[in-house]
């Protein structure tokens, strides 16, 4: 079993990063961590590989940084790819999808896991577009992950519970946060992770034409970027005998009863 | 109630400014400080995420003593330990041989940094056992080491350490548990210990007891004293943990502090005496225990720091939050946060300050022990092992008093709401306060400075001590500006601490009550000036990174004006200790015990 996980390289959400107001995009020129989306498909593909199989990473990341690759390979992960080319600056969802699929090829994986989305982005896009590049059937929301023979078999969360579905394999899978408990990296597994091999490629190793990544081949364009609005001061319901019947009316408008 | 924050930064600039560890990390395959912080920040995670949340239930619930004799430790402490060991973070500074991690002491101390900060309470099983490893790898035989190490390393099995009776405490030869010796040359203990520290409790498989004890004709005092190895279950033919040894615990002590670690009163040989292993030779169990005990108090020490550390991230926290009172200047009728009150910033500096000295402190203490070990040659390793000799009552002392001091001043910044449980301020101040009393009182402390450290090598440990402050008093002076005005202050306590440090060697050699008078007062000062001092290396360090264009100018710029906070209000202090330093007996015993009463 070949399992590859992609996984994105953030800024630390806890000393939250900036947006460049020329690119209005993420400045990236801090050290980068990995995005936690991310530690549960590497738990789970950690699991699923058990003692046969093994684990490979891919990430796409600016400035050669590999701090998020290296708590993945802490965590259990044999190996890792990672793209990192000055043409990639700008580079929109597709283009990431289409840089990864490449990546991805080259290790011809049974399995890819990808986070539903990622902590920094959010644009929840990137796995589908790499399973269709790839030509690969794929599965969204995965809560869980069993592989019988040559089928992958998953528990897709929706709004009511969940799916079971089956999927032949080779195939892509992403996976929602938090449906597994994600091993923290043991003091052995982070010396071991420094020995560990990190393939750092660039585009035109992928055989990718710089011209079709990067601000060049961005199908997307960011208009202008503004604060979010600040959050409203929330009702407040005083309890004149009828406070009950007020919160279900307002659930009620929600839609959420 | 805040959660704790792991201090990275503040890790990162004294292993680079205080310790070194490019340069230690040569004798430890070539770490430098990159890979080091790598590895502290994944363990600061852990122990983020893991440990610190359990402070709170770990005061609250306590560890509890149940009638069949077993120890119940809070909510969560045996799940998280068992997560601590798979992780391995106990044994990272502790030989490969057995299954350690290979790094300097000083990273394990990083990482029990921030264990401490997360949870005392639970730090102390960790801690105890390090120091029953230390004994054990420096004085245990071959097969013993081989029988208990890996498990211990690893945190699989705990350890205890049991020197203390009902009659004797400070006094350890005063100690009476006995030990026989039995046909098959193992020995039989009989005796109660008291204040055993994880004594008992549901974390670990077994518990490895070092219990001092004395055999049928040795000597009195600390020269009979022999060290033996009493697991709580006696190994099998397999070496895994088989029948239970007769050594139970009575009863546990309800506590100011610390309620989630186990205060133990320890029975040996209620039945028929517990079987013990002798380690090394019959009376020799004080000299091996001097040998650990460096580590031990150092990582007391550290416990002063570390509480500190958690109580100003809570306290500056609510000072921001905390709207009370118009500064200065405001607006009528507006109010501000009280951070912007003069005296709330003076008690939140003095806190920083201090919390960047008792660090710079412990980890150059710690520096200092690995050096002892790993040094180039004999003359750096002997003159790295003074160091840390000098260093080691300073640590242990000043550090844990300072530690009460400033889990104090966290409440007092909280107002009424810090005398109030509710804030969880108030188990700082309790907790720390034990700090002083354990591993030699503070006061024991303060003899062991000026009456063993300060006449090492005939005073030349501590005249080339005073030297290194006089080298960074003059590279201060020279760089000009705020650092020439630290160095002004640094300079003038320095003259204080030597002109305190020849009273006393002069007056000392003739009567040694004279010097004793004085201990407590100069281990003061020795540790303002020391803080002081270390601050200084700091401030030229944090200035250089400036100057080399850091990426994180305002982190450095803050630590040149702990420094500078450090030299105008506490470095002073040096100099109002000196009347009391050479004050002399006679003051002291002008009243005799009866007036003292009245
Ligand atoms: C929570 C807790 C955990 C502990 N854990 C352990 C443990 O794991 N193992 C263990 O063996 N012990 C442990 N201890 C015991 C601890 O080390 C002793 O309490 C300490 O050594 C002091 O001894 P004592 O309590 O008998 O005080 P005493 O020795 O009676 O001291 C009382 C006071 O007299 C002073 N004094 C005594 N002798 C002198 C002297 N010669 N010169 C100047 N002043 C002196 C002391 O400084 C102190 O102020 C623990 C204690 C506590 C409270």
């Amino acid at each position: 079993m070949n399992i590859v996980v992609c996984v994105k390289q953030i800024p630390d959400p806890a000393d939250p990063g900036a947006l460049d107001p020329e690119t209005k995009t993420l400045k990236r020129d801090v050290k980068l961590i990995l995005d936690e989306s991310d530690s549960y498909g590497v738990e789970m593909a950690l699991q699923l590989a058990g003692d046969e199989g093994t684990v490979s990473l891919v990430s796409m990341a600016p400035n050669s940084e590999v701090g998020g690759l290296r708590t993945a390979l802490a965590m259990g992960a044999e190996s890792a790819v990672l793209v990192s080319d000055d043409a990639l600056k700008g580079s929109d969802a597709l283009t990431t999808a289409k840089v990864l699929a490449a990546a991805i090829a080259k290790s011809s994986p049974d399995l890819v896991i990808a986070a539903t989305e990622s902590s920094d982005g959010y644009t929840g896009t990137v796995p589908e577009q790499i399973a269709a590049l790839m030509d690969l059937p794929s599965v969204t929301f995965a809560k869980e992950i069993a592989l019988d023979g040559g089928t992958a078999k998953v528990k897709r969360q929706t709004e009511s519970g969940y799916d079971s579905v089956e999927c032949p394999l080779p195939c892509l899978v992403s996976v929602t946060a938090g449906v597994v408990e994600p091993r923290y990296p043991s003091f052995k597994g982070i010396m071991a992770a420094k020995a560990k091999p990190v393939e750092e490629v660039t585009v035109a190793d992928l055989g990718l034409d710089a011209g079709s990544v990067g601000w060049a081949g961005a199908g997307q364009e960011i208009v202008s970027i503004e604060d979010a609005p600040a959050r409203e001061a929330g009702e407040v319901i005083e309890d004149e005998g009828d406070a009950h019947e007020r919160i279900v009316a307002f659930l009620d408008e929600l839609k959420v009863l | 109630m805040t959660e704790y924050r792991a201090p990275l930064r503040d890790i990162r600039h004294v292993l680079s400014s205080i310790v070194d560890i490019d340069d230690l990390g040569q004798h430890f395959g070539g770490l430098d400080l990159d890979t080091s912080m790598g590895i502290l920040e994944e363990a600061g995670r852990f122990i983020v995420d893991q440990v610190a949340p359990l402070n709170r239930v770990g005061d609250t619930v306590g560890s509890v003593l149940n009638d069949d004799g077993t120890v119940t430790t809070p909510p969560g402490f045996a799940e998280a330990y068992k997560a601590f060991v798979e992780a391995g973070w106990g044994g990272i500074g502790f030989p490969e041989e057995y299954g350690g991690g290979a790094m300097p002491g000083t990273m394990g101390i990083a990482v029990q940094e921030m264990l401490t900060s997360a949870s005392m309470g639970f730090s102390l099983c960790p801690l105890l056992t390090q120091g029953a490893i230390d004994m054990l790898l420096h004085h245990g035989s071959e097969q013993q080491r081989e029988t208990y190490l890996a498990k211990m390393i690893s945190g699989q099995w705990s350890g205890t350490m049991n020197l203390t009776e009902p009659d004797a405490g400070s006094d350890v030869g005063a100690l009476r548990t006995k030990a026989v010796k039995a046909d098959d040359g193992t020995y039989r203990i009989t005796g109660t210990k008291i204040y055993i520290t994880f004594g008992e409790h549901d974390m670990a498989e077994n518990i490895v007891h070092l219990v001092l004890a004395r055999t049928p004709d040795a000597p009195p005092g600390t020269k009979g004293i022999s060290c033996f190895i009493v697991p709580k279950f006696i190994l099998d033919a397999d070496g895994n943990p088989g029948v239970r040894n007769d050594a139970k615990v009575v009863s546990i002590e309800h506590k100011l502090g610390i309620h989630a670690s186990p205060t133990c009163v320890m029975a040996f040989g209620e039945e028929d005496g517990a079987v013990g292993y002798l380690i090394g030779e019959e009376n020799q169990g004080m000299r091996y225990m001097f040998t650990m005990m460096n580590n031990a108090r150092l990582s007391v020490g550290l416990e002063g720091l570390c509480i500190s550390e958690r109580a100003f991230q809570q306290a500056y926290q609510y000072a921001t939050e905390r709207v009370q009172g118009r500064t200065v200047g405001a607006e009528k009728g507006s109010s501000n946060a009280i951070i912007d009150h003069p005296d709330v910033r003076r008690m939140l500096l003095t806190m920083r300050a201090q919390i960047d000295a008792m660090r710079a402190i412990c980890y150059y203490d710690s520096a200092a022990v690995d050096r002892s070990l790993v040094g180039d040659n004999e003359a750096d390793r002997q003159a790295a092992a003074d160091l840390a000799q000098l260093l080691t009552p300073i640590t242990k002392g000043w550090c844990t008093d300072v530690g009460c001091e400033v889990t104090s001043t966290a409440i007092q910044i909280y107002g009424g709401m810090g005398y109030v449980e509710e804030t969880g301020v108030a188990q700082h101040f309790r907790d720390a306060r034990i700090a002083p009393i354990y591993e030699g009182t503070n006061g024991i402390q303060a003899l062991d400075l000026v009456m063993r450290k300060l006449p090492m090598n005939g005073g030349a440990v501590i005249g080339g001590y005073l030297a290194d402050m006089a080298k960074t008093t003059t590279a201060l002076q020279s760089a000009g500006g705020e650092l020439a005005a630290i160095g002004a202050s640094l300079e003038s306590a320095v003259a204080t601490l030597t002109e305190a440090t020849t009273w006393l060697g002069e007056n000392g050699m003739a009567d040694p009550v004279q010097a004793m008078a004085g201990a407590t007062p100069y281990l003061e000062m020795m540790g303002i000036v020391t803080g002081g001092w270390l601050l200084g290396r700091s401030a030229l360090a944090a200035q250089a990174a400036i100057d080399a264009g850091t990426d994180d100018p305002s982190f450095f710029e803050a630590k040149i004006g702990s420094a500078a906070f450090f030299a105008a209000h506490l470095l002073p202090r040096a100099a109002g200790l000196l009347a009391a330093v050479t004050a002399g007996r006679d003051v002291l015993f002008r009243l005799d015990a009866d007036q003292l009463a009245s």
